[in-house]
């Protein structure tokens, strides 16, 4: 009732196409492989019995043979590619950018988008790649993979493992490569066997049937493939682990310390310095040619020389840690500086001349020679709120611009960082309280009275460079490696080598000759026919020209 | 072999393979459940409406406030509002006003606002203070200590905290008066 037994006395599984032993198709199972409507027999899984359609009574065996169809697999691709699509229609909400009218999901899609905007927010999305449903329809296609995998590798291995070199006529016939000759001396068989050794073929016999056949274990290929990408599933779930792995990014400005994102507030980097070369004459003939062509610098080196600190004890966040040095690195770019505790620091970006300091002056405005009546510097950073002079004469800073922008003809700044700072300044001359208002920044000096007495100028600068550090801490990556590598060696399998099989059927005086491999027809054919040389043996035809359909199918996967 | 034995060994392989593809499914769905409650962990990482909110010690900056320091361990008993602010960042600016409006009525009922700054500069935050003649404590996080406990991105950032310390609401970009008076009720300390 549940098993089969076939002719040749072999007992199949249900399900199964062609006995696993001799090959005869089954009666009543050929249309699971089409092979009802079609001469040749489709050999895909060796008409082996998947699905397992038979142990379905317990819950468990129903989800497993759900996620055995390779339908069911495909389908749940398409899905996750289509929601996939889906999510890049309007930007995901981490990257509202900051100028919208509000972050506020709730309120950004609507107003930016309209109706559109707010269904996308409401079916979640915004947030379409982190949510619970998206992240399960990725598992799902893990849990199909593997299941799909195993229901098809177990059976095949049994298949090809159970085979006998007698098969069944029926399945000699309907192979795509097939001959047929009348009269054969055992001489003949023996030279034919003795060629195909040479080709490194392996004989098996029974009874006068033979089977030759190599390259069997390319038909794993497919399985250790999936192996290598369930090995790359699993490294992906690790990474969510943030003790297993950390990006994140810092910008440190020169002589700044700051805390090193990530690391809960344990370490902290200064940077003494922001080093970028470039190629210049200096380095030799030999780059010559090639400075020529390019019209910028050509950089050579990005370097950050830091410091690095561990924090000493518990404190507050917030209060003065205190802090001990763990070393001091230089960090080049491709030579990354490891801190501790798994974390390590690239070189990554930069921003070059951003002011540091500023000097001015102050003369007469009547003075032809502008010669100064006092000199004072600013710490762009952290400039002081009046400079005093001996003569009574005051400066005091009205307003101060880091990043100077007209914004609808009203000054302000767009960021923290002095990359084009501007000041109102107040001069008061000595025993005056009313003070003269002056605007100065890069390529402005505005009097805006027109009257004024006094006139700042800038007489010098002093500039500073910010690095951009990378912080990760990865504990995944071999994981990933040895998943392609597997994967590799997969797909290499699977390629370069070809399961080939060739059939001796006697009967009567003469034999039936039939072959099938997995791809390269060709090749096998050529295999065949060396093999045939100086013998009787008429060499196989391919009957695919008689059963185009069979064109069609695909390969296993 | 008899029907017996024949039924007998069916009955064993089918008990095989029924633990096999149990304790399959089992280790995928263990996989499954481990990298769901993972993801959501990591989202957890950032505080939000519900956590305890993380202690902190800043310097306080503005003259027209009291405070010389605060602790936010040292609020307990009080509805705080967290703000995470800077002087170049336009909505930021759009809700000062609001803040100072409400801030002495409320500061009355038991609810502080700290300000945390993330200028670099001191005299910036003092013109703006001075524009706005803002009252509130306004702290600077200069190292952006706090601004990295809290995983704050992009600003303003607002986090609403009862007098439990725990976090209520955490609000995004910039507060309407009408949206900060409601928030506001809804930390205000029972008596």
């Amino acid at each position: 009732m549940d098993k089969i037994k076939c002719d040749c006395g072999h007992v199949n599984p249900e399900g199964t196409v062609l006995c696993e032993a001799c090959g005869k198709p089954i009666e009543g199972n050929q249309h699971i492989d089409g092979n009802d409507h079609k001469k040749l027999l489709n050999m895909r899984y060796e008409g082996s019995a998947r699905r397992s359609k038979t142990y379905t009574n317990s819950i468990v065996d129903k989800i497993w043979s759900f996620f055995s169809s390779v339908k069911v697999g495909v389908w749940l691709i398409v899905i996750a590619l289509i929601a996939s699509a889906l999510g890049t229609i309007y930007p995901q909400a981490q990257y509202i950018p900051p100028e919208a009218i509000s972050r506020d999901p709730a309120v950004y899609y609507e107003a930016t988008y309209g109706l559109t905007g707010k269904i996308y927010y409401q079916l979640g999305f915004h947030e379409l790649y982190s949510s619970w449903w998206y992240m399960i329809l990725l598992a799902l296609i893990g849990v199909s993979l593997v299941i799909c995998s195993l229901d098809r590798y177990i059976p095949l291995r049994r298949a090809l493992k159970k085979q006998k070199p007698k098969r069944h006529e029926t399945f000699i016939k309907r192979q795509r490569f097939f001959s047929e000759t009348d009269d054969v001396t055992k001489e003949e068989i023996k030279r034919v066997k003795e060629n195909l050794k040479q080709q490194r073929y392996q004989i098996s016999e029974e009874n006068g049937h033979v089977l030759a056949e190599k390259g069997r274990f390319s038909r794993w290929g497919p399985y250790v493939n999936h192996i290598g990408l369930i090995i790359i599933l699993i490294a992906a779930l690790l990474r969510q682990t943030p003790l297993l792995f950390l990006d994140e990014y810092v910008w440190v400005r020169e002589g700044e310390q700051t805390v090193i994102p990530g690391t809960d507030g344990e370490y902290y980097i200064e940077n003494k310095k922001f080093i970028l070369e470039t190629y210049s004459e200096e380095d030799g003939e030999i780059y010559k040619k090639a400075l020529e062509k390019q019209e910028e610098m050509v950089p050579k080196n990005f370097q950050t020389n830091a410091v690095i600190y561990k924090k000493k004890g518990e404190a507050v966040v917030g209060a003065e840690p205190e802090l001990e040095v763990v070393k001091e690195t230089e960090i080049r770019m491709n030579e990354p500086a490891k801190i501790g505790n798994g974390f390590t620091l690239y070189q990554a970006g930069y921003q070059l001349n951003e002011f540091h300091t500023m000097s001015f002056k102050v003369h007469r405005t009547d003075d032809k020679n502008q010669e100064a009546l006092a000199t004072f510097t600013v710490n762009m950073n952290d400039p002081e709120s009046i400079y005093e002079f001996d003569d009574g004469l005051k400066v005091k800073i009205d307003q101060y611009y880091p990043e100077y922008e007209l914004d609808n003809g009203e000054p302000r700044s767009v960021s923290k960082f002095p990359r084009n700072p501007a000041f109102v300044f107040l001069i008061y001359p000595p025993n005056e309280t009313k003070p003269e208002v002056s605007f100065v920044g890069i390529g402005k000096n505005i009097d805006p009275t027109n009257e004024n007495e006094y006139k700042l100028g800038i007489v010098d600068f002093d500039m500073r460079n910010v690095s951009g550090l990378t912080v990760r801490k990865d504990y995944t990556l071999p994981v990933f490696i040895v998943g392609a590598l597997i994967f590799m060696i997969g797909v290499i399998q699977g390629m370069y080598w070809q399961h080939r099989r060739i059939w001796i059927h006697p009967k009567g005086k003469g034999v039936l000759l039939a072959a099938h491999t997995n791809k390269n027809w060709h090749a096998l054919k050529q295999n065949i026919e060396k093999a045939l040389a100086n013998t009787s043996l008429n060499i196989v035809e391919d009957q695919q020209e008689l059963d185009n359909d069979v064109s069609k199918q695909g390969g296993e996967s | 072999m008899s029907l017996e034995q024949r039924k007998a060994k069916k009955a064993q392989k089918m008990k095989k393979r029924f633990i096999f593809r149990s304790i399959i499914l089992i280790v995928m769905l263990a996989a499954i459940v481990y990298a769901l409650v993972a993801n959501f962990n990591k989202d957890k990482s950032i505080y939000r409406a519900g956590d305890v909110a993380p202690d902190f010690k800043l310097e306080q900056i503005n003259s027209h406030n009291e405070l010389e320091s605060i602790q936010l361990s040292d609020l307990k008993g009080k509805g705080v509002m967290l703000n995470f602010w800077a002087t170049y960042c336009k909505p930021c600016e759009a809700e000062m006003p609001f803040m100072e409006k409400l801030y002495p009525e409320y500061k009355e009922k038991g609810i502080e606002i700290v300000a945390v700054n993330l200028d670099v500069n001191t005299l910036v935050v003092d013109r703006f203070i001075d524009k706005y003649d803002l009252t509130f404590p306004i702290l600077p996080d200069h190292k952006e200590q706090v601004m990295d406990l809290y995983k704050v991105g992009q600003l303003p950032s607002t986090f609403f905290i009862d007098e439990s310390g725990v976090i209520v609401d955490k609000v995004d970009g910039a507060l309407t008066l009408e949206n900060l008076e409601k928030q506001f009720q809804k930390i205000l300390p029972k008596k």
